[in-house]
């Protein structure tokens, strides 16, 4: 972790050709260094932090008043900061019997400060958590009495637990558990509270800058997917080509404890969506012996996409893993104890994260613990089944091989497509695939779900989801176009983007037939795409190109009036397609 | 006990030049705060944790605004160094 004084280097660097975001702090303590530090770390992860810092205790002030400086200002995310300081102050001068309406009153607040704010700006809202202060009135005793500081505060953090869970564009940030992490004493001074009203320590400040950016990083769809294993020694003790099955260290030998509760978490992991392979220099058969034999192993060979177990570097290895699960390397994660190893992977893959684990595998759960690799913004039904989604993807790579001619091939998987306007059942997953398409996506805005809500009530947008359903299963919710009307004659394509599961399945086709219908129907001439470049969508450059649009400036011009259905070997899913 | 006064003077000086950023800035015993371009507040309490962090010290709240120049500076850490 860099120090503050570091972070504040990082303030002169070059910040234009980063991800712009405009940011508004608003604190009831001193927030100057923390700005600071959001900056300075923004940098590090990518990002321009354009940021407006509201004057010191002013959140209700900026917030309920919408002439205030935070409304001209206009920003993307808003960051609030009520610390845990001022909470015990207002508790404080609370009447006796008002003690215990503290965390019910200050959630009222909370719910008023987030409908005041999503009412008139289109921004995501930060909440910072409490770290919990303990006042000593009650000791112990504090934990059963409704009137003690401590029971409000713990109650508040999980009643604003509860709110998130259930208001889109708010979420927390936890500075709490960043106190558990460091220490009471390390988050907060005492003599730096008292003169200057900031109650974060210089030393805790990077910490809490990190959490904030690895969520703001998230919701702007950079995560991780994926977590590359290596077997021996990293979730297991002991090497099995060596040792064999019986002497390995999982449950109850030696110290597998460790590597038993480490597994779990791994399965956690999987369980909610993070895509698992292993990469291991074994032979094959005998490194999936403990997972088809051993009586202790938590994790299964059908929990992992890919298994790649042979003498090959381990460079190599994890480009094939790249190329069959077609997800970039900086959303992967690669786990290995041996230090030669990931050195080797992280200078010839300098995108993939790789971990220095600790010496003792003991340690490798409160390290990875602290890291947070796997901050997440959104979760989907999708997201549960995606291993077995990659599984069937490297089968169907197995069976196109004995396919000499390309459309024999995708003939045979007989592919169907449901074509559904966005509703309140698909928003989630379309919201996402916004926010994680990278490379298949011609324009690259993202939008929240409230936004897809939006688009779906509106009279001028026209939207479309695409499932892709073939023999070996259902890849669910994969594409989605949104027509914007310019004028009487134009429909302007505001999104096009699609999951790189399917390339090369003719789903491009598939699509521009459903809309340039869709488009013809509805009267209108032309159908306007837009190309605009990323550093990951050059896949796409010349998407328009490839489908007969033609180049007009910067923009592509398809006329739908005598267009000709593409050839593609799809099928549209019995289901009326009913628009607004 | 002369030398560490001016041990510690060296090492304020060090402090200030890192956290203004400034390779000129030069204090002595007499320095105030409105003497040195920068000295805000905010550094101030950068300073504070800085010097603390330095002579793994803690200096009491009051101490932290009755500083009217360098030398009570050095006056405050050397009092705890004894």
């Amino acid at each position: 972790m860099k120090s503050f004084l570091q972070l504040k280097k990082n303030l002169k660097c070059d910040f234009t050709n980063l991800k712009s975001v405009r940011m508004a702090v608003l604190g009831d303590t001193a927030t100057q260094f923390l700005v600071q530090a959001l900056r300075g770390t923004g940098f590090d992860f990518g990002f321009d932090l354009i940021i407006f810092e509201a004057d010191f205790d002013q959140i209700e002030r900026q917030v309920f008043d919408t002439a205030s400086e935070l409304y001209k200002f206009n920003p993307e995310v808003v960051i609030i900061f009520q610390s845990t300081h001022k909470l015990l102050n207002k508790f404080n001068k609370l009447e006796i019997e008002q003690y215990n309406t503290l965390a019910d009153s200050q959630l009222k607040l909370i719910d008023n400060i987030y409908q005041a704010l999503i009412r008139d700006l289109k921004t995501k809202i930060i909440f910072y958590n409490y770290p919990e202060v303990n006042d000593s009135v009650f000791g112990n005793f504090a934990n059963k009495t409704d009137s003690s500081f401590l029971f409000q505060l713990r109650k508040l953090n999980y009643e604003v637990m509860q709110y998130a869970s259930k208001h889109t564009d708010f979420y927390l940030c936890d500075i709490s558990s960043i106190q558990n992490q460091v220490g009471k004493s390390t988050m907060f001074q005492p003599s730096i509270y008292i003169n200057s009203e900031m109650v974060l320590s210089i030393d805790v400040l990077p910490y809490i800058a990190s959490r904030n950016l690895e969520l703001i990083s998230a919701l702007y769809g950079k995560f991780k997917k994926c977590l590359i294993l290596d077997l021996d020694n990293t979730i297991w003790g002991g090497i099995i080509g060596d040792d064999g099955i019986e002497n390995i260290e999982i449950g109850n030998l030696g110290i597998g404890k460790a590597f038993t509760e480490f597994q779990y978490w791994i399965k956690k992991l999987k369980n909610r969506g993070i895509i698992l392979a292993v990469c291991s220099k074994n032979k094959e058969s005998v490194a999936k012996e403990p997972f088809d034999k051993h009586p202790d192993m938590v994790l299964h060979i059908d929990d992992f996409a890919v298994f790649m177990a042979n003498w090959e570097n381990k460079v190599h290895n994890i480009r094939q893993i790249q190329n069959i699960l077609n997800i970039g390397f900086d959303s992967m994660v690669f786990l290995d104890d041996n230090p030669s190893e990931r050195n080797l992977v992280k200078e010839n893959i300098p995108e993939i994260v790789v971990p220095d684990l600790p010496e003792d595998p003991a340690d490798y759960l409160e390290y990875l613990y602290a890291l947070n690799l796997f901050e997440i913004a959104s979760i989907s039904n999708e997201d549960t089944d995606r291993t077995k989604q990659y599984q069937i993807e490297t089968l169907r790579t197995e069976i196109k091989k004995s396919f000499i001619n390309e459309d024999e091939f995708l003939k045979s998987l007989k592919m169907v497509s449901l074509v559904l306007p966005f509703n309140k059942f698909n928003t989630p997953r379309v919201a996402q695939l916004t926010q994680r398409s990278n490379q298949f996506n011609l324009r690259t805005i993202r939008y929240t779900e409230k936004e897809i809500e939006s688009i779906s009530l509106s009279k001028e947008f026209y939207s479309f989801s695409f499932t892709l359903e073939d023999k070996f299963g259902d890849n669910g919710l994969i594409c989605i176009v949104i027509l914007r009307e310019m004028d009487e004659i134009n429909l302007f394509i505001d999104a096009w983007l699609m999951s790189c599961r399917v390339i090369n399945r003719s789903v491009e086709n598939f699509v521009l037939n459903i809309i340039g219908k869709f488009a013809r129907e509805k009267g209108f001439t032309n159908l306007i795409g837009e190309f605009i470049k990323t550093g990951k969508n050059e896949m796409v450059k010349d998407h328009y190109l490839n489908l007969g649009f033609k180049q007009k400036d910067k923009l592509w011009i398809l006329n739908v009036t005598d267009l000709k259905n593409k050839k593609c070997y799809i099928n549209s899913k019995e289901n009326g397609f009913e628009q607004n | 006990m002369d030398l560490n006064r001016i041990d510690i003077l060296e090492q304020l000086n060090k402090i200030f030049v890192e956290l203004l950023d400034n390779e000129e800035i030069r204090i002595d015993e007499k320095t105030t705060q409105n003497d040195v371009e920068g000295w805000d507040s905010l550094i101030h309490i950068h300073l504070v944790v800085a010097l603390e962090k330095r002579y793994k010290i803690r200096f009491t709240s009051k101490e932290i605004q009755s500083w009217t120049n360098a030398g009570e500076i050095i006056n405050s850490v050397l009092s705890r160094l004894v």
